[in-house]
Order: C-alpha cells, then sequence, then structure tokens
C-alpha cells in the first residue's frame, strides 16, 4: 500500500515537473507573441491608446474640469466654448467632465461582464468539451438557446427582474456573451483532451477537476485573453445601446449610451452633446477590436475566423 | 444529407421550445402584475381576480405554459393586454414595417459592402485599401443608433433633405436603412476582402492571370465565383438579424417596428404581446440559421458527414 501511494506521489510529481517545464516553454511562447504583436504598428497604436483610455478613467477627478454632476443653472445648454468645450447639458453639466466619467462606466462594465461571461463561458465549454456525450449534447443545446433569444429582450429582462443596478446590469451582459467564449473553450478542450500529457495525468488518477484546471484551462488561455479582449468592445456597446434605451446605467451618472440619449432632444441646436459621447463609444471599441485583433494574430492565428 | 437535415430539424425544434419555456419563466418572475397595471389602482381586489381568472392567469403554471405551447403553435398568442389587438395582427402589421426597412438596408448594405470588399481585395495594401477598411471598422465598431443621430443632424436638419421621422413615405425609410445598414456595410466588405484574397492567392487564379485573361475577367468571374460561399453565409444571417427588427434605429427614428412592439411590451408588461414578439424573433433567428447550415452542409459534404455536425 505504501510503496503504491509513493509511486503515485512520485508520478504526480514528475507531471507537475513536466508541468512546469512545459509553462516554461509557455513563456517563451508568451515572449515569442508579444514580440510578433509589437511588430503589428495598428495593434501598438491601439494598445496605446487603451492605456490613455484607461488612465483617463482611473484619474477622471483629476483630469476632468468640472464635477460630472454638478449642476450649473445659470449655464443651461451653454455653447461650446472656452469655459465648457463641448457645452453643457439640459441640467448645466460639463459634458466633457461627463465624457471622461463615463469612460469609467463602459470600461469597468466592460471588463467585468467579460469576467463573468468567462467564469460562465470557460466552465461550461471545458466541461462540455471534456465529457462530450450527453453532457456535452445538453450544454450545446442551452448554447444554442442563449444565441436564438433575443438579446436586448433578455437584457431587459433580467434587469427588470433583478433591479438596475450596475451590478446587475454586467450579470446580465455577461449573460448575453458568454456563449462565444464557451464554444471556442469547447472546441478547443475537445482537441487538447486527446493528447497525451491528460492521458497520462488520467492514468496516474488525477482528478477530473485537477485536469481540466491544471492541465487543460491553461492550455486555453491564450485563447481565452483574445476573447476576453474581443469581448470587451462588444459588451460596452451592449451596456451603450441598454442606457440609450434607458435601462442601463441610469442619469445622474453620466455613461455614453444615457448621454446620447438625453442629448436626442436637443440635436437642432447643440449637435455636439450627441456627437461626442458616441466618438468616445467609437474610439474605444475601434481599439479594443484592433488591438485584439492583434492580439489573435499575435497569439492565436487559428481563431482567425 | 437527409438524415442531418432531420437531425438539424430536431435540434431546432428543441431550441425553439427552450426558448418558449425560457420566456415564460422570464415573465413570470419579472415583477410587477400586469393584471394591477392593466387595471390600474383604481381596481379593488375582487375585480383584479375576476380579471385574472378571465385571462387564465389564476391556472397552474403549468397549464399556462401548455395553454401558451399549444397557441403558439396556432400562432395565436391571445390579445395584447393593453391595445386589446390581437398578437398575430399586431405581429403581421409590425413585420410589414421591420420587413419594408429590412430590405432597404439589407440593399444599401450589399451594394456598399461587397463592392468595395472587393476592390479593396484587389487593391491590396495600397492606400484605398486602407481607406476602405478604416471605413469598414468605423462602419462596424460606430453604435447603430448615434449613427441614426448623426444621419439626422446632416440630412434631416442641416441640409434638410430627408425627413428624420416616421415611416410614411419611401424618403423617410433613407435614413433608417443607412443607419441600420451601415455596419453590415462594413462586415460585409471585410468578410469580402478576406475571402477574395485567400481565394485569389491560389494557382488557378495565376494560371487564369498568366493565360492572359483580362484582370477584372479574373476578379470577377473566376475569383468572386469561388469565394461566395462565406459571403453569402454572412449575407444570410445579416438579413436574418434585420428581420427580427432594431429596438435603437426604430426608437430613435419612431417607426411601429418590431423592435417598438418588443420595447412596449416589456414596459407595459403585455405577456401574451412580448410572448408572441420573442418567439417571432427567436424563430426568424433559428429559421435563418437552419437555412444558412444546410445550405453549407449542401454546398460542402465535409459538413454532413464529419464531426462538425454536432
Amino acid at each position: 500500500m505504501g510503496k503504491k501511494l509513493i509511486s503515485f506521489f512520485n508520478k504526480q510529481k514528475q507531471f507537475e515537473q513536466d508541468m512546469l517545464e512545459s509553462e516554461m516553454e509557455y513563456s517563451s511562447f508568451y515572449a515569442d507573441s508579444l514580440k510578433r504583436l509589437k511588430k503589428n504598428k495598428m495593434a501598438m497604436i491601439c494598445a496605446g491608446i487603451l492605456v490613455v483610455l484607461i488612465l483617463v478613467a482611473i484619474f477622471a477627478p483629476i483630469i476632468a474640469p468640472y464635477d460630472p454632476t454638478f449642476q450649473d443653472y445659470s449655464a443651461v445648454l451653454a455653447e461650446p466654448g472656452f469655459a465648457h468645450p463641448f457645452g453643457t447639458d439640459e441640467y448645466g453639466r460639463d459634458i466633457l467632465s461627463r465624457i471622461i466619467y463615463g469612460s469609467r462606466v463602459s470600461i469597468s462594465i466592460g471588463i467585468s461582464a467579460q469576467v463573468v461571461a468567462s467564469l460562465v463561458g470557460v466552465t461550461l465549454g471545458a466541461v462540455a468539451g471534456y465529457y462530450g456525450g450527453k453532457i456535452d449534447s445538453i450544454i450545446s443545446r442551452i448554447m444554442e438557446i442563449f444565441q436564438a433569444f433575443p438579446d436586448l429582450i433578455f437584457a431587459m429582462a433580467i434587469i427588470t427582474f433583478m433591479g438596475k443596478s450596475v451590478m446587475n446590469l454586467f450579470v446580465a451582459l455577461g449573460l448575453l456573451t458568454w456563449v462565444r467564449t464557451a464554444r471556442m473553450i469547447r472546441g478547443s478542450v475537445m482537441q487538447l483532451k486527446e493528447k497525451e500529457y491528460i492521458e497520462a495525468s488520467r492514468a496516474s488518477g488525477a482528478s477530473t477537476f485537477w485536469i481540466i484546471m491544471k492541465g487543460l484551462i491553461p492550455n486555453c488561455l491564450s485563447t481565452i485573453i483574445v476573447l476576453v479582449t474581443l469581448g470587451i468592445p462588444n459588451a460596452i456597446m451592449y451596456e451603450a445601446s441598454l442606457s440609450f434605451l434607458g435601462i442601463g446605467i441610469q442619469p445622474p451618472t453620466p455613461s455614453w449610451g444615457n448621454m446620447i440619449s438625453a442629448a436626442q432632444t436637443f440635436i437642432s441646436y447643440r449637435p455636439l452633446y450627441s456627437i461626442m459621447p458616441g466618438v468616445a463609444i467609437m474610439i474605444t471599441v475601434i481599439a479594443f477590436n484592433i488591438f485584439g485583433d492583434g492580439l489573435r494574430d499575435a497569439l492565436d492565428p487559428k481563431l482567425k475566423a | 444529407m437527409l438524415s442531418y437535415t432531420a437531425k438539424r430539424l430536431a435540434q431546432t425544434i428543441f431550441v425553439l421550445i427552450g426558448i418558449s419555456l425560457i420566456t415564460f419563466i422570464l415573465l413570470q418572475i419579472v415583477p410587477g402584475d400586469p393584471v394591477a397595471l392593466m387595471l390600474e389602482k383604481r381596481a379593488d381586489p375582487e375585480t383584479i381576480a375576476k380579471v385574472r381568472h378571465e385571462l387564465g392567469l389564476d391556472l397552474p403554471y403549468y397549464v399556462q405554459y401548455l395553454n401558451f405551447l399549444k397557441g403558439a403553435v396556432h400562432l395565436d398568442f391571445g390579445t395584447s393586454y393593453f391595445t386589446k389587438e390581437i398578437v398575430s395582427d399586431a405581429l403581421f402589421r409590425c413585420f410589414k414595417v421591420t420587413l419594408k426597412l429590412a430590405c432597404m438596408s439589407f440593399v444599401f448594405a450589399a451594394i456598399i459592402g461587397i463592392p468595395s470588399g472587393i476592390f479593396s481585395a484587389v487593391k491590396r495594401g495600397k492606400g484605398i485599401d486602407t481607406f476602405v477598411m478604416i471605413l469598414a471598422i468605423i462602419g462596424v465598431s460606430a453604435p447603430a443608433f448615434w449613427v441614426a443621430i448623426i444621419l439626422q443632424i446632416v440630412f434631416g436638419l442641416k441640409l434638410a433633405v430627408l425627413p428624420i421621422s416616421g415611416f410614411d413615405s419611401v424618403a423617410s425609410y433613407v435614413l433608417p436603412s443607412i443607419a441600420l445598414g451601415a455596419r453590415y456595410a462594413g462586415s460585409m466588405a471585410r468578410i469580402t476582402r478576406t475571402s477574395m484574397l485567400e481565394v485569389m492567392g491560389q494557382d488557378y487564379i495565376r494560371t487564369a492571370r498568366a493565360k492572359g485573361v483580362r484582370r477584372w475577367v479574373v476578379v470577377l468571374k473566376h475569383a468572386l465565383k469561388n469565394a461566395m460561399i462565406p459571403i453569402v453565409t454572412l449575407v444570410g444571417t445579416d438579413f436574418g438579424y434585420m428581420l427580427t427588427g432594431s429596438m435603437l434605429i426604430e426608437k430613435v427614428f419612431s417607426i411601429p417596428g418590431i423592435g417598438k412592439l418588443a420595447v412596449d411590451a416589456m414596459s407595459n408588461r403585455d405577456l401574451p404581446l412580448l410572448e408572441g414578439t420573442v418567439m417571432y424573433i427567436a424563430f426568424v433567428f433559428v429559421i435563418v440559421n437552419l437555412i444558412v447550415d444546410l445550405s453549407y452542409a449542401f454546398l460542402d459534404p465535409r459538413i454532413r458527414y464529419g464531426k462538425g455536425a454536432s
């Protein structure tokens, strides 16, 4: 009994060592990818834009010239000028400051929605891919149902059910976008599980949980990184759309979507009010998309579909 | 092919039943009693109970669901709680509007997107290619509702050449179609370019050129024909999306289409109307996917027999 146990531990140790070595190989893989990414000029420019955007979001209180909720009734719908570069809104709030603060909402919701989507998507995708058979077909059908369900109606229903709050918004957005992640991970896991190292760990008695967590998911990491990067702009678009429809972020908290919604009434004499938040959305989405494409080409060219 | 078709059909039916179940559950858990909303505050508990009974809302949940399912098969979703319109009539009325908008947006997207994708592929690496691709990325990344507002500002207010809302004349469809079609034009241009570049790198294209066939003849006759499969797939799915209506575009231009119907139904807790709208949208989506998959399998036998079928 003792001998068996010892040999088992030895095997586990050996396996862990192998994994470590493969991780070392991985670091060189990531270094290679970084080299490839650095050659992609467009992607690097967009990475720069993203860094600036994130810094703006973090340091919004320092950068913004005004408090985004401060209402100056002596300057309601002021024209763009020196004091207010993009003018003020119907409550006399500075539009530029509101756009700067809006980046916080968009970027944080984009990222947290992707965290939710990845948690759900990676788990279900890995389980479906690893087990196959009935479990796979049940999860696949669930994915199909989620995909065919009208997206905005689904988000509206979730938010009306759980109440309008930022937390619920990103849960709803996560639930809207996990299917893509799950599909990709399922495919990768289905391929990986046939590899010898997985068979070896199964033979040496590793638990399924261990195999999935240590053997399979780390090997899907580059796919996950790419999916998250490309999923963020998607979530940002959904947030803007929901806020525009009045069920996302609620005023007075500034979000690019609810600003455009409010600005609609004034398009005839304050066009800049509705144009500028949209420009902000567009720059953010384009930067994430091009950077994500670059990341995909550098990390995982086979994802290009 | 037959067994593949049968399998996909069975899957489709399963997905539709799943969607009907989720819709039903979602509507049960969404707070707000539709009857109380419908009768407002003046109703006493007795009247509310009576109306609930008339609407069948006092039955056990599974009976309610089975009734809903039975109705859905016959396209009978009951009558709207608020407007008292028969749901299938309301759906048909809004479908006509959405169909018109979808057709115009589709034509706009295809006319702009596909030729510019071809052009971009032929002029690969030149300034014009970069320019077209930047436009395509802007088209894909700009929120449709924002594009709609910009179009309203430029063409409706500054130039005053087109109406900015309504749905009565052909002219009033122009701006919504462009706003809805812009992102599809962008994605069509990108997929066309990728697909064309893939085909144009192949030997038989070089052979045709070497034989002395003119460049544009090679591009349009030899390359485009073979690059068409992925393009047609995307275009088909896009048209399906357009048919499900756009809540955002319809809101900006106040067009009474499927999207607006869905938003109204949701905000009024109009259960029959919402069930009908959701089932319609899901149905269009699922059927379009089915057609795309089947045509793919028809064109490419590997899908039918391979593991890709699952």
